[in-house]
């Protein structure tokens, strides 16, 4: 668990967003929720240009056991989703933190970055999860 | 209060991800369930399926009692160790459990049943073989503990009762694991680890058909040439005190432990039922694609039959069906999918590994059903309907 990258905030749901050098946010699900997962065989992408709010479903990844709703971190618009996962949503198991990023979302409050986890806190959610 | 294998440290000293199945803690997949799954259809990977429930019969009027309980007729077993699968339903026809049959003996037959319906069955069982006693002899059933409630290891509750003189004995064996060993290299790697002189009386055992031989160390097994995965290979009853070494010898032989993710996506591959998911206590054999299985056989009173005929009299109103979806998304048990006749759901439903891409069985009003379509989180998406299995002996079946 500790190679949780420090850049990294986290909803309780497991989502991890990044600020990228232009501002643009990019989320994923942490190495804990793959894991969880098993095997990912499907992603359902937003659309580029939708608009999202912090905490609502926007994209789903499924796994051979089950699917699961992903969450954005904070609101904004969508502007890039990574299209490699159509074909390959294995990427996301094989690397959660960057090659499996799944949207980058321009944010439209900032502010909202400030109520996620760093990785500290969440790296002590998922030791209390596993007790 | 979790139960568990023999095998329970052996998995998680491999890194086994464990969940709660049926009130058991079990290996769902060490790693990869998509890779365990490739192992089995390519080569071999084994499961511990300890949970399951054996029970042993003995007695004179064992084939009797099972003529009366089993809606599949227990008379196709002629020779020893040969196996049958069943249906075991209640009075309305619904479906108490499936299980497999071994005839081991005239006095002596062996069921193999679910794990999560141990307690229904024992009881069931029990009480059928009470009942049955009491109707065909004189003698008092003995050796019941009435009201015995703890089920754990115990051969004391249905399960424990004695026979009258000429009745049937109902005996639980918590002292056996078992592990199937499956893919079209499993019997090869099974039969090397054998003493030499059991060596090609089992590689000569046929399809659904069990004999006991000598493994590692001189440990007495049961070799039964059964699956549930759509390859060949064995499922091997052993006692409980020598399964690790079984399992460490098989995988030295290069047998890849599998988890029961990958036992489900198999087995549903294969066209193969789950109880509890494809069929329960609400459901006939003609709605779960059963009837196959189904024995009407001349002057034979099972329990169940008379309402199967009145059934099958009356029309079966729904059918079950296998599906396709060639679009992207996985099918899951419990959405519901639309026909020109009425709605129906998904049964067994999962992403397919060998087809990389959803498969699953529906059930469905009978009749025509004009274009299927399933609901996926409120879009409907096209299903094409396909005779199954999906997969056999390692291939996807022609039209899939």
């Amino acid at each position: 668990m500790s190679d949780i990258p420090g850049d990294l905030k986290f909803l309780k749901s497991h989502e991890w967003a990044r600020v990228e050098d232009d501002g643009l946010v990019r989320v994923g699900i942490s190495d804990h929720a793959q894991s969880q997962l098993g095997d990912l065989v499907y992603v359902e992408l937003p659309e580029v240009g939708a608009s999202v709010r912090a905490g609502t479903g926007v994209a789903v990844v499924e796994s051979v056991k089950a699917a699961s709703d992903i969450y954005s971190p904070v609101s904004g618009e969508i502007v890039e989703v990574n299209e490699a996962l159509n074909d390959k949503p294995e990427i996301i198991n094989e690397d959660a933190y960057e090659e499996g990023w799944i949207f980058l979302v321009r944010p439209s409050d900032r502010d909202e970055l400030d109520e996620l986890l760093d990785a500290n806190a969440y790296e002590d959610l998922v030791e209390s999860e596993d007790h | 209060m979790t139960e568990k294998t023999v095998l329970n440290a052996t998995h998680r000293a491999l890194g086994a991800r464990m969940v709660d199945f049926g009130g058991w803690d079990m290996p769902i997949n060490y790693g990869s369930q998509i890779e365990e799954h490739h192992a089995v259809r390519r080569d071999a990977g084994m499961f511990d399926v300890s949970h399951m429930t054996v029970i042993d019969l003995h007695g004179a009027r064992t084939r009797e009692f099972l003529r009366h309980l089993l809606a599949n007729s227990v008379d196709k077993l002629k020779v020893h160790g040969k196996a049958l699968y069943s249906c075991m339903l209640n009075e309305q026809g619904g479906v108490i459990d499936d299980l497999i049959v071994y005839y081991l003996g005239e006095e002596f037959f062996r069921l193999v049943v679910n794990a999560a319906t141990r307690a229904k069955d024992l009881a069931w069982i029990g009480q059928q073989a009470q009942a049955f006693d009491v109707q065909g002899s004189t003698s008092v059933a003995g050796g019941r503990k009435p009201g015995a409630t703890d089920v754990q290891g115990s051969t004391s509750v249905a399960g424990g009762r004695k026979p009258g003189a000429t009745g049937v004995e109902v005996k639980e064996r918590p002292d056996f694991a078992m592990i199937a060993v499956q893919g079209p290299n499993a019997r090869g790697k099974v039969i090397g680890l054998l003493h030499e002189v059991d060596q090609s009386r089992i590689e000569k055992l046929g399809k659904f058909s069990a004999a006991a031989a000598q493994g590692p160390h001189g440990m007495p097994l049961f070799v039964a040439r059964t699956g549930y995965t759509g390859e060949d290979g064995f499922e091997i009853i052993v006692p409980a005190e020598h399964a690790v070494a079984l399992w460490e010898a098989l995988q030295a032989a290069g047998v890849a432990p599998a988890g029961l993710g990958a036992r489900d996506t198999l087995r549903l591959e294969a066209g193969m039922n789950l109880y509890g998911q494809d069929m329960d206590e609400s459901v006939s054999p003609w709605e779960a694609n059963l009837g196959w299985t189904i024995a009407l056989d001349d002057g034979r009173h099972f329990i169940g039959r008379a309402a199967l005929e009145a059934q099958q009299a009356a029309g079966v109103k729904r059918v079950m069906v296998g599906v396709v979806l060639d679009g992207k998304g996985v099918l899951r048990h419990g959405q519901t999918v639309l026909t020109a006749n009425g709605a129906g759901e998904i049964l067994s439903g999962s992403f397919a590994p060998t087809l990389n891409k959803a498969v699953a069985f529906a059930r469905i009003p009978a009749g025509e059903p004009g274009e299927i379509r399933v609901d996926i989180r409120g879009r409907e998406l096209p299903l094409r309907r396909v005779k199954y299995p999906f997969v056999r002996d390692g291939k996807p079946c022609a039209g899939i």
